[in-house]
Protein backbone atom coordinates (compact mmCIF):
# COMPACT_ATOMS: atom_id res chain seq x y z
CA UNK A 1 0.00 0.00 0.00
CA UNK A 2 0.97 3.46 -0.62
CA UNK A 3 2.09 5.69 2.56
CA UNK A 4 0.32 8.55 2.82
CA UNK A 5 1.40 11.92 3.99
CA UNK A 6 0.21 11.68 7.57
CA UNK A 7 -0.24 14.88 8.34
CA UNK A 8 -2.55 15.77 5.34
CA UNK A 9 -4.93 12.52 6.34
CA UNK A 10 -5.64 11.95 2.80
CA UNK A 11 -6.99 9.42 0.36
CA UNK A 12 -4.73 7.68 -1.86
CA UNK A 13 -4.86 6.78 -5.00
CA UNK A 14 -5.37 2.88 -5.90
CA UNK A 15 -2.09 2.02 -7.44
CA UNK A 16 -3.49 -0.48 -9.98
CA UNK A 17 -5.61 1.85 -11.26
CA UNK A 18 -3.59 4.41 -12.22
CA UNK A 19 -2.78 4.11 -15.73
CA UNK A 20 -0.90 7.57 -16.31
CA UNK A 21 0.86 10.76 -14.80
CA UNK A 22 0.86 14.14 -15.67
CA UNK A 23 2.59 16.51 -14.09
CA UNK A 24 2.69 20.45 -14.90
CA UNK A 25 5.50 22.86 -13.60
CA UNK A 26 6.54 26.50 -14.14
CA UNK A 27 8.85 28.93 -12.37
CA UNK A 28 10.92 27.15 -10.15
CA UNK A 29 10.33 23.79 -12.32
CA UNK A 30 13.68 22.84 -12.94
CA UNK A 31 14.29 21.86 -9.43
CA UNK A 32 10.75 20.60 -8.24
CA UNK A 33 10.96 17.84 -10.90
CA UNK A 34 14.79 17.37 -10.24
CA UNK A 35 13.26 16.53 -7.30
CA UNK A 36 10.18 14.28 -7.81
CA UNK A 37 11.39 12.84 -11.41
CA UNK A 38 13.94 10.58 -10.35
CA UNK A 39 11.50 8.22 -8.29
CA UNK A 40 9.68 7.11 -11.47
CA UNK A 41 11.23 3.51 -11.38
CA UNK A 42 13.47 2.13 -14.33
CA UNK A 43 10.69 -0.64 -14.96
CA UNK A 44 7.50 1.76 -14.17
CA UNK A 45 5.06 0.60 -16.94
CA UNK A 46 2.57 3.79 -16.79
CA UNK A 47 4.05 7.00 -19.02
CA UNK A 48 4.44 9.75 -17.13
CA UNK A 49 3.99 13.38 -19.05
CA UNK A 50 5.46 16.44 -17.73
CA UNK A 51 4.70 20.27 -19.51
CA UNK A 52 7.26 22.59 -18.27
CA UNK A 53 7.04 26.25 -18.94
CA UNK A 54 10.54 27.78 -20.70
CA UNK A 55 11.21 31.36 -21.35
CA UNK A 56 10.66 31.69 -24.70
CA UNK A 57 13.60 30.79 -27.07
CA UNK A 58 15.58 28.53 -24.61
CA UNK A 59 15.71 25.48 -26.87
CA UNK A 60 14.91 22.29 -25.37
CA UNK A 61 17.85 20.72 -23.59
CA UNK A 62 15.15 19.20 -21.11
CA UNK A 63 15.65 15.43 -22.12
CA UNK A 64 19.52 15.68 -22.08
CA UNK A 65 19.13 17.19 -18.61
CA UNK A 66 16.44 14.71 -17.01
CA UNK A 67 17.78 11.34 -18.66
CA UNK A 68 21.06 11.83 -16.79
CA UNK A 69 18.81 12.27 -13.65
CA UNK A 70 16.24 9.75 -13.75
CA UNK A 71 16.17 5.72 -14.12
CA UNK A 72 13.13 5.45 -16.17
CA UNK A 73 13.57 6.60 -19.53
CA UNK A 74 13.26 10.17 -21.08
CA UNK A 75 11.94 11.10 -24.28
CA UNK A 76 10.10 13.85 -25.98
CA UNK A 77 7.63 12.51 -28.24
CA UNK A 78 6.50 12.84 -31.96
CA UNK A 79 3.40 13.36 -33.21
CA UNK A 80 0.89 9.97 -33.31
CA UNK A 81 3.73 8.34 -31.73
CA UNK A 82 2.06 5.71 -29.68
CA UNK A 83 2.48 5.96 -26.02
CA UNK A 84 4.92 3.82 -24.16
CA UNK A 85 5.73 3.68 -20.41
CA UNK A 86 8.42 6.15 -19.37
CA UNK A 87 8.61 9.77 -19.01
CA UNK A 88 8.12 12.29 -22.08
CA UNK A 89 8.20 15.59 -22.32
CA UNK A 90 6.12 18.63 -24.08
CA UNK A 91 8.60 20.22 -27.09
CA UNK A 92 9.07 23.56 -26.95
CA UNK A 93 6.39 25.67 -28.59
CA UNK A 94 4.29 22.98 -29.29
CA UNK A 95 0.80 21.89 -27.16
CA UNK A 96 0.88 18.16 -26.03
CA UNK A 97 -1.80 16.42 -26.33
CA UNK A 98 -3.14 12.63 -25.43
CA UNK A 99 -5.17 11.29 -28.43
CA UNK A 100 -8.11 8.42 -27.60
CA UNK A 101 -5.74 5.45 -29.48
CA UNK A 102 -3.36 6.02 -27.09
CA UNK A 103 -1.13 8.19 -29.20
CA UNK A 104 0.82 11.60 -28.74
CA UNK A 105 -1.03 14.33 -30.66
CA UNK A 106 0.14 18.17 -31.13
CA UNK A 107 -1.15 21.22 -31.83
CA UNK A 108 0.04 25.11 -32.34
CA UNK A 109 -3.05 26.48 -31.52
CA UNK A 110 -2.70 30.08 -29.83
CA UNK A 111 -1.45 29.96 -25.76
CA UNK A 112 -3.07 29.42 -23.20
CA UNK A 113 -2.48 31.42 -20.61
CA UNK A 114 0.71 32.40 -22.38
CA UNK A 115 1.94 29.55 -22.63
CA UNK A 116 2.45 26.80 -25.35
CA UNK A 117 3.11 24.20 -24.31
CA UNK A 118 0.09 25.06 -21.87
CA UNK A 119 -0.46 22.42 -18.91
CA UNK A 120 -4.04 22.57 -19.34
CA UNK A 121 -3.86 21.69 -22.82
CA UNK A 122 -1.89 18.51 -22.07
CA UNK A 123 -4.54 17.48 -18.41
CA UNK A 124 -7.82 18.11 -20.19
CA UNK A 125 -6.70 15.88 -23.28
CA UNK A 126 -5.38 13.14 -21.01
CA UNK A 127 -8.55 13.39 -18.63
CA UNK A 128 -10.40 12.61 -21.32
CA UNK A 129 -8.64 9.64 -22.30
CA UNK A 130 -7.67 8.23 -18.95
CA UNK A 131 -10.63 9.37 -16.81
CA UNK A 132 -10.06 7.86 -13.54
CA UNK A 133 -6.62 5.92 -14.46
CA UNK A 134 -5.03 9.51 -14.06
CA UNK A 135 -2.91 11.53 -11.54
CA UNK A 136 -2.24 14.91 -12.19
CA UNK A 137 0.28 16.78 -10.33
CA UNK A 138 0.50 20.62 -10.13
CA UNK A 139 4.17 21.64 -8.98
CA UNK A 140 5.75 25.46 -8.52
CA UNK A 141 4.54 28.50 -10.77
CA UNK A 142 3.74 31.79 -11.14
CA UNK A 143 0.71 31.41 -13.77
CA UNK A 144 -2.70 29.94 -13.50
CA UNK A 145 -2.41 27.43 -16.22
CA UNK A 146 -3.03 24.10 -14.92
CA UNK A 147 -5.96 24.79 -12.54
CA UNK A 148 -8.49 24.33 -15.52
CA UNK A 149 -6.76 21.11 -16.29
CA UNK A 150 -6.63 20.15 -12.80
CA UNK A 151 -9.99 20.57 -12.68
CA UNK A 152 -11.17 18.32 -15.31
CA UNK A 153 -9.13 15.54 -14.18
CA UNK A 154 -11.04 15.76 -11.02
CA UNK A 155 -14.20 15.83 -13.24
CA UNK A 156 -13.56 12.70 -15.14
CA UNK A 157 -13.10 10.83 -11.89
CA UNK A 158 -8.93 10.96 -11.62
CA UNK A 159 -6.39 12.11 -8.65
CA UNK A 160 -4.86 15.02 -8.15
CA UNK A 161 -1.98 16.21 -6.27
CA UNK A 162 -0.65 19.66 -5.91
CA UNK A 163 2.59 21.10 -4.47
CA UNK A 164 1.86 22.74 -1.10
CA UNK A 165 1.71 26.41 -2.75
CA UNK A 166 3.64 27.45 1.14
CA UNK A 167 6.09 25.41 0.01
CA UNK A 168 6.64 26.44 -3.28
CA UNK A 169 9.13 28.20 -4.93
CA UNK A 170 6.47 30.00 -6.64
CA UNK A 171 2.83 29.74 -4.96
CA UNK A 172 0.56 31.04 -7.57
CA UNK A 173 0.05 28.14 -9.86
CA UNK A 174 -0.43 25.93 -7.28
CA UNK A 175 -2.92 28.03 -5.46
CA UNK A 176 -4.67 28.39 -8.44
CA UNK A 177 -4.98 24.80 -8.91
CA UNK A 178 -6.10 24.07 -5.03
CA UNK A 179 -8.79 26.29 -5.22
CA UNK A 180 -9.86 25.41 -8.61
CA UNK A 181 -9.82 21.71 -8.25
CA UNK A 182 -10.06 20.84 -4.56
CA UNK A 183 -7.02 18.04 -5.11
CA UNK A 184 -6.89 15.04 -2.90
CA UNK A 185 -3.28 15.71 -1.89
CA UNK A 186 -1.72 18.99 -0.99
CA UNK A 187 1.91 18.27 0.09
CA UNK A 188 5.33 19.13 0.01
CA UNK A 189 8.07 18.12 -2.86
CA UNK A 190 9.64 14.94 -1.01
CA UNK A 191 6.18 13.88 -0.04
CA UNK A 192 5.27 13.94 -3.78
CA UNK A 193 8.09 12.06 -5.01
CA UNK A 194 7.07 8.87 -2.71
CA UNK A 195 3.50 9.01 -4.49
CA UNK A 196 4.98 9.37 -7.69
CA UNK A 197 7.20 6.56 -6.88
CA UNK A 198 4.79 4.56 -5.35
CA UNK A 199 1.62 4.79 -8.43
CA UNK A 200 4.22 4.60 -11.05
CA UNK A 201 6.15 1.12 -9.75
CA UNK A 202 5.60 -1.95 -11.15
CA UNK A 203 2.86 -4.26 -10.70
CA UNK A 204 2.83 -7.44 -8.78
CA UNK A 205 0.50 -9.13 -11.73
CA UNK B 1 -16.54 6.26 -19.48
CA UNK B 2 -17.87 8.97 -18.38
CA UNK B 3 -21.72 9.50 -20.01
CA UNK B 4 -20.72 13.18 -20.29
CA UNK B 5 -17.96 13.05 -22.08
CA UNK B 6 -19.10 10.15 -24.88
CA UNK B 7 -22.20 12.39 -25.28
CA UNK B 8 -20.19 15.39 -26.46
CA UNK B 9 -18.44 12.68 -28.80
CA UNK B 10 -21.39 11.74 -30.36
CA UNK B 11 -22.53 15.63 -30.95
CA UNK B 12 -19.00 16.30 -32.34
CA UNK B 13 -19.52 13.53 -34.48
CA UNK B 14 -22.65 14.64 -35.78
CA UNK B 15 -21.21 18.06 -35.77
CA UNK B 16 -18.83 17.26 -38.47
CA UNK B 17 -21.24 14.98 -40.25
CA UNK B 18 -23.05 18.05 -40.84
CA UNK B 19 -20.26 20.53 -41.72
CA UNK B 20 -19.51 17.76 -44.45
CA UNK B 21 -23.20 16.97 -45.52
CA UNK B 22 -23.44 21.17 -45.65
CA UNK B 23 -20.39 22.95 -46.54
CA UNK B 24 -18.40 19.86 -47.83
CA UNK B 25 -15.24 20.26 -45.39
CA UNK B 26 -14.35 17.33 -44.24
CA UNK B 27 -13.15 17.39 -40.70
CA UNK B 28 -14.42 13.69 -39.92
CA UNK B 29 -10.67 12.49 -39.56
CA UNK B 30 -8.95 15.12 -37.41
CA UNK B 31 -7.17 14.56 -34.32
CA UNK B 32 -10.21 14.65 -31.92
CA UNK B 33 -8.07 16.14 -29.17
CA UNK B 34 -7.28 19.49 -30.54
CA UNK B 35 -10.35 19.72 -32.29
CA UNK B 36 -12.29 19.21 -29.35
CA UNK B 37 -10.90 21.90 -27.66
CA UNK B 38 -10.99 24.27 -30.66
CA UNK B 39 -15.11 23.53 -31.13
CA UNK B 40 -15.41 24.42 -27.04
CA UNK B 41 -13.35 27.51 -27.63
CA UNK B 42 -16.00 28.48 -30.42
CA UNK B 43 -18.87 27.35 -28.39
CA UNK B 44 -19.33 30.47 -26.22
CA UNK B 45 -18.82 32.61 -29.19
CA UNK B 46 -21.36 31.68 -31.53
CA UNK B 47 -24.15 31.87 -28.14
CA UNK B 48 -24.40 27.92 -27.88
CA UNK B 49 -24.70 26.31 -24.70
CA UNK B 50 -24.29 22.63 -26.65
CA UNK B 51 -21.80 21.33 -29.58
CA UNK B 52 -25.73 20.26 -30.96
CA UNK B 53 -27.15 23.64 -30.50
CA UNK B 54 -24.38 24.87 -32.97
CA UNK B 55 -24.99 22.29 -35.77
CA UNK B 56 -28.32 23.20 -35.76
CA UNK B 57 -27.27 26.88 -35.93
CA UNK B 58 -24.85 26.55 -38.99
CA UNK B 59 -27.56 24.02 -40.74
CA UNK B 60 -30.31 26.93 -40.31
CA UNK B 61 -27.77 29.73 -40.35
CA UNK B 62 -25.25 29.06 -43.00
CA UNK B 63 -23.53 32.34 -42.99
CA UNK B 64 -21.96 31.55 -39.77
CA UNK B 65 -19.93 28.65 -41.24
CA UNK B 66 -16.96 30.65 -42.32
CA UNK B 67 -17.08 32.23 -38.97
CA UNK B 68 -16.56 28.94 -37.17
CA UNK B 69 -13.81 27.54 -39.73
CA UNK B 70 -11.70 30.27 -38.40
CA UNK B 71 -12.28 28.40 -35.09
CA UNK B 72 -11.51 24.73 -36.57
CA UNK B 73 -8.42 25.90 -38.50
CA UNK B 74 -5.72 27.12 -37.17
CA UNK B 75 -4.39 30.10 -38.27
CA UNK B 76 -0.49 30.64 -36.71
CA UNK B 77 2.55 30.89 -38.73
CA UNK B 78 5.95 33.05 -38.99
CA UNK B 79 8.11 33.71 -41.55
CA UNK B 80 11.24 31.05 -41.71
CA UNK B 81 9.80 29.75 -38.52
CA UNK B 82 12.35 26.83 -37.18
CA UNK B 83 15.04 28.62 -39.39
CA UNK B 84 17.46 25.74 -39.35
CA UNK B 85 14.66 23.99 -41.84
CA UNK B 86 14.94 26.78 -44.16
CA UNK B 87 18.85 26.89 -44.22
CA UNK B 88 18.48 23.03 -44.47
CA UNK B 89 16.83 23.34 -47.63
CA UNK B 90 19.22 26.51 -48.49
CA UNK B 91 21.95 24.60 -48.16
CA UNK B 92 20.49 20.72 -48.82
CA UNK B 93 17.88 21.24 -51.32
CA UNK B 94 18.47 24.12 -53.52
CA UNK B 95 22.00 23.12 -55.13
CA UNK B 96 20.17 20.27 -56.46
CA UNK B 97 17.52 22.42 -57.48
CA UNK B 98 19.75 24.31 -59.95
CA UNK B 99 19.79 21.36 -61.92
CA UNK B 100 16.32 22.27 -62.84
CA UNK B 101 15.52 24.15 -66.27
CA UNK B 102 12.09 25.31 -64.37
CA UNK B 103 11.08 24.58 -60.39
CA UNK B 104 7.50 23.94 -59.10
CA UNK B 105 7.28 24.21 -54.98
CA UNK B 106 3.78 23.26 -53.22
CA UNK B 107 3.32 25.27 -50.06
CA UNK B 108 0.04 22.77 -48.75
CA UNK B 109 -1.82 24.42 -45.88
CA UNK B 110 -0.01 27.72 -46.20
CA UNK B 111 -2.25 29.65 -43.60
CA UNK B 112 -2.00 33.21 -44.45
CA UNK B 113 1.58 33.03 -46.47
CA UNK B 114 4.87 33.48 -44.00
CA UNK B 115 5.97 30.26 -45.01
CA UNK B 116 5.28 30.61 -49.16
CA UNK B 117 7.21 33.75 -49.16
CA UNK B 118 10.21 32.59 -47.18
CA UNK B 119 10.64 30.15 -49.70
CA UNK B 120 10.04 32.52 -52.64
CA UNK B 121 12.76 34.89 -50.83
CA UNK B 122 15.30 32.03 -50.53
CA UNK B 123 15.09 31.06 -54.10
CA UNK B 124 15.09 34.93 -54.95
CA UNK B 125 18.31 35.29 -52.94
CA UNK B 126 19.78 32.03 -54.76
CA UNK B 127 18.85 33.44 -57.93
CA UNK B 128 16.16 30.66 -59.07
CA UNK B 129 12.75 32.81 -58.59
CA UNK B 130 12.59 33.54 -61.94
CA UNK B 131 12.38 29.84 -63.13
CA UNK B 132 10.07 29.53 -60.15
CA UNK B 133 5.93 28.73 -59.47
CA UNK B 134 5.42 28.03 -56.07
CA UNK B 135 1.21 26.72 -55.63
CA UNK B 136 0.04 27.64 -51.94
CA UNK B 137 -3.01 26.37 -50.77
CA UNK B 138 -5.27 26.02 -48.27
CA UNK B 139 -9.49 25.48 -47.21
CA UNK B 140 -9.65 28.87 -45.70
CA UNK B 141 -10.38 31.39 -47.71
CA UNK B 142 -9.89 34.36 -45.46
CA UNK B 143 -6.46 33.32 -44.81
CA UNK B 144 -5.79 32.66 -48.58
CA UNK B 145 -6.72 36.06 -49.12
CA UNK B 146 -4.24 37.57 -46.60
CA UNK B 147 -1.55 35.22 -47.88
CA UNK B 148 -2.24 36.55 -51.66
CA UNK B 149 -2.32 40.45 -50.27
CA UNK B 150 1.29 39.48 -48.11
CA UNK B 151 0.94 42.83 -46.36
CA UNK B 152 1.91 41.67 -42.06
CA UNK B 153 1.99 43.78 -39.27
CA UNK B 154 5.44 45.64 -38.94
CA UNK B 155 5.44 44.66 -35.64
CA UNK B 156 6.34 41.04 -36.35
CA UNK B 157 9.35 42.00 -39.07
CA UNK B 158 11.83 42.00 -36.74
CA UNK B 159 11.12 38.52 -35.24
CA UNK B 160 10.99 37.31 -39.18
CA UNK B 161 14.16 39.31 -39.78
CA UNK B 162 16.00 37.75 -36.93
CA UNK B 163 15.07 33.87 -37.94
CA UNK B 164 15.86 35.16 -41.77
CA UNK B 165 19.29 35.91 -40.70
CA UNK B 166 19.48 32.33 -39.07
CA UNK B 167 18.31 30.72 -42.45
CA UNK B 168 21.17 32.16 -44.11
CA UNK B 169 20.00 35.50 -45.40
CA UNK B 170 21.60 37.85 -47.57
CA UNK B 171 19.88 40.65 -48.01
CA UNK B 172 18.19 42.11 -45.29
CA UNK B 173 14.01 41.46 -45.47
CA UNK B 174 13.67 45.54 -46.03
CA UNK B 175 14.82 44.77 -49.58
CA UNK B 176 11.54 42.94 -50.04
CA UNK B 177 9.13 44.81 -48.59
CA UNK B 178 7.53 48.30 -48.31
CA UNK B 179 6.34 48.96 -44.97
CA UNK B 180 3.54 51.75 -44.74
CA UNK B 181 0.81 52.58 -42.06
CA UNK B 182 1.58 49.70 -39.89
CA UNK B 183 2.05 46.80 -42.33
CA UNK B 184 4.88 45.47 -44.36
CA UNK B 185 3.87 44.93 -47.68
CA UNK B 186 5.90 41.98 -49.47
CA UNK B 187 7.04 43.35 -53.21
CA UNK B 188 5.08 42.46 -56.24
CA UNK B 189 8.25 40.25 -57.42
CA UNK B 190 7.72 37.71 -54.74
CA UNK B 191 4.01 37.92 -54.88
CA UNK B 192 3.75 37.66 -58.82
CA UNK B 193 5.44 34.00 -58.61
CA UNK B 194 3.23 32.40 -56.59
CA UNK B 195 -1.02 30.82 -57.21
CA UNK B 196 -3.03 30.82 -54.20
CA UNK B 197 -5.77 28.23 -54.22
CA UNK B 198 -8.62 26.60 -52.64
CA UNK B 199 -8.05 23.17 -52.28
CA UNK B 200 -8.12 20.47 -49.16
CA UNK B 201 -5.91 17.42 -48.33
CA UNK B 202 -8.70 16.17 -47.09
CA UNK B 203 -10.86 15.95 -50.63
CA UNK B 204 -8.86 17.07 -53.49
CA UNK B 205 -6.42 15.62 -55.63
CA UNK B 206 -3.13 15.93 -57.02
CA UNK B 207 -3.39 18.88 -59.36
CA UNK B 208 0.96 19.63 -60.55
CA UNK B 209 4.01 17.16 -60.59
CA UNK B 210 6.54 19.62 -58.31
CA UNK B 211 10.10 19.19 -57.36
CA UNK B 212 9.13 20.30 -53.75
CA UNK B 213 6.25 20.06 -51.07
CA UNK B 214 6.47 21.38 -48.07
CA UNK B 215 3.82 20.97 -45.66
CA UNK B 216 4.07 22.32 -42.12
CA UNK B 217 1.88 21.88 -38.61
CA UNK B 218 -1.30 20.87 -41.05
CA UNK B 219 -0.62 16.84 -40.66
CA UNK B 220 -0.38 17.48 -36.94
CA UNK B 221 -3.71 18.43 -36.96
CA UNK B 222 -4.98 14.90 -38.91
CA UNK B 223 -5.78 11.52 -37.44
CA UNK B 224 -3.45 8.64 -38.99
CA UNK B 225 -5.77 7.92 -41.82
CA UNK B 226 -6.32 11.46 -43.08
CA UNK B 227 -2.13 11.69 -42.90
CA UNK B 228 -2.09 8.71 -44.90
CA UNK B 229 -4.20 10.33 -47.73
CA UNK B 230 -2.04 13.70 -47.51
CA UNK B 231 1.55 12.15 -47.47
CA UNK B 232 -0.26 9.43 -50.63
CA UNK B 233 -1.20 12.85 -52.41
CA UNK B 234 2.57 14.37 -51.64
CA UNK B 235 3.86 11.00 -52.90
CA UNK B 236 1.88 11.06 -56.01
CA UNK B 237 2.82 15.33 -56.60
CA UNK B 238 6.59 14.09 -56.21
CA UNK B 239 8.66 12.36 -59.21
CA UNK B 240 11.78 10.58 -58.03
CA UNK B 241 13.93 12.67 -55.98
CA UNK B 242 11.40 14.64 -55.09
CA UNK B 243 11.86 16.81 -51.73
CA UNK B 244 9.14 16.92 -49.21
CA UNK B 245 9.73 19.15 -45.84
CA UNK B 246 7.43 18.66 -42.52
CA UNK B 247 7.13 20.32 -38.98
CA UNK B 248 9.58 19.90 -36.47
CA UNK B 249 7.35 17.70 -34.79
CA UNK B 250 6.01 15.31 -37.89
CA UNK B 251 6.92 12.25 -39.54
CA UNK B 252 6.99 9.44 -42.02
CA UNK B 253 8.03 6.96 -39.66
CA UNK B 254 4.65 5.59 -38.68
CA UNK B 255 3.25 6.44 -42.14
CA UNK B 256 2.69 3.07 -44.67
CA UNK B 257 3.91 5.63 -47.33
CA UNK B 258 7.36 5.52 -45.33
CA UNK B 259 9.19 3.33 -47.92
CA UNK B 260 8.33 5.64 -50.71
CA UNK B 261 10.44 8.21 -49.16
CA UNK B 262 14.47 8.47 -47.98
CA UNK B 263 15.17 11.06 -44.85
CA UNK B 264 17.12 13.54 -46.53
CA UNK B 265 18.17 15.91 -43.34
CA UNK B 266 16.59 14.36 -40.53
CA UNK B 267 16.58 16.83 -38.15
CA UNK B 268 15.30 18.77 -40.06
CA UNK B 269 12.60 16.36 -41.37
CA UNK B 270 13.62 17.03 -45.29
CA UNK B 271 12.55 13.37 -47.08
CA UNK B 272 13.31 12.56 -50.59
CA UNK B 273 11.01 10.53 -52.76
CA UNK B 274 12.22 7.46 -53.75
C1 LIG C 1 -0.92 25.94 -38.21
S1 LIG C 1 -1.25 26.39 -39.87
C2 LIG C 1 0.31 26.07 -40.65
C3 LIG C 1 0.82 27.26 -41.44
C4 LIG C 1 2.16 27.08 -42.13
N1 LIG C 1 2.24 25.87 -42.91
C5 LIG C 1 3.29 27.11 -41.11
O1 LIG C 1 3.84 26.07 -40.79
O2 LIG C 1 3.62 28.21 -40.65
C6 LIG C 1 -2.29 25.06 -40.45
C7 LIG C 1 -3.00 25.36 -41.75
O3 LIG C 1 -3.54 24.16 -42.32
C8 LIG C 1 -4.74 24.47 -42.96
N2 LIG C 1 -5.52 23.26 -43.18
C9 LIG C 1 -6.30 22.61 -42.28
N3 LIG C 1 -6.91 21.56 -42.87
C10 LIG C 1 -6.49 21.54 -44.17
C11 LIG C 1 -6.78 20.69 -45.28
N4 LIG C 1 -7.64 19.68 -45.17
N5 LIG C 1 -6.18 20.96 -46.45
C12 LIG C 1 -5.32 22.01 -46.56
N6 LIG C 1 -5.02 22.85 -45.56
C13 LIG C 1 -5.60 22.62 -44.36
C14 LIG C 1 -5.37 25.48 -42.02
O4 LIG C 1 -6.39 26.24 -42.64
C15 LIG C 1 -4.17 26.31 -41.60
O5 LIG C 1 -4.00 27.42 -42.45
Amino acid sequence: MLSAPKSYGVVVPRVPAVKAVCIGASAGGIEALTAVLPSVPADTPIPVFVVIHLPPGRSSRLVELFASRCQARVREPLDKEPIGPGIWFAAPDYHLLVESDFTFGFSVDEPVHFSRPAIDMLFTSAADVYGEGLVGIVLTGASQDGADGARAIRDAGGFVIVQDPMTALASTMPAAAVGRATPQIVTTLPEIALLLRDVARARES
Amino acid sequence: MNPAASALDIEIRLLLEAIYLRFHHDFRSYSMASLKRRIAVALPRFGCETVSALQAKLLHEPDTFNALLQYLTVQVSDMFRDPSYFRAFREKIVPDLRTYPSLKLWVAGCSTGEEVYSFAIILDEEGLLDRTLIYATDINPEALQKAEAGVYAVERLSAFEENHRLAGGKRPLAAYCTTAYGGAALSRSLRAKVVFSDHSLATDNVFAEVQVVSCRNVLIYFARALQDRAVGLFKEALPRRGFLGLGSKETLQFSPHMHAFEEHVRDDRWYRRC
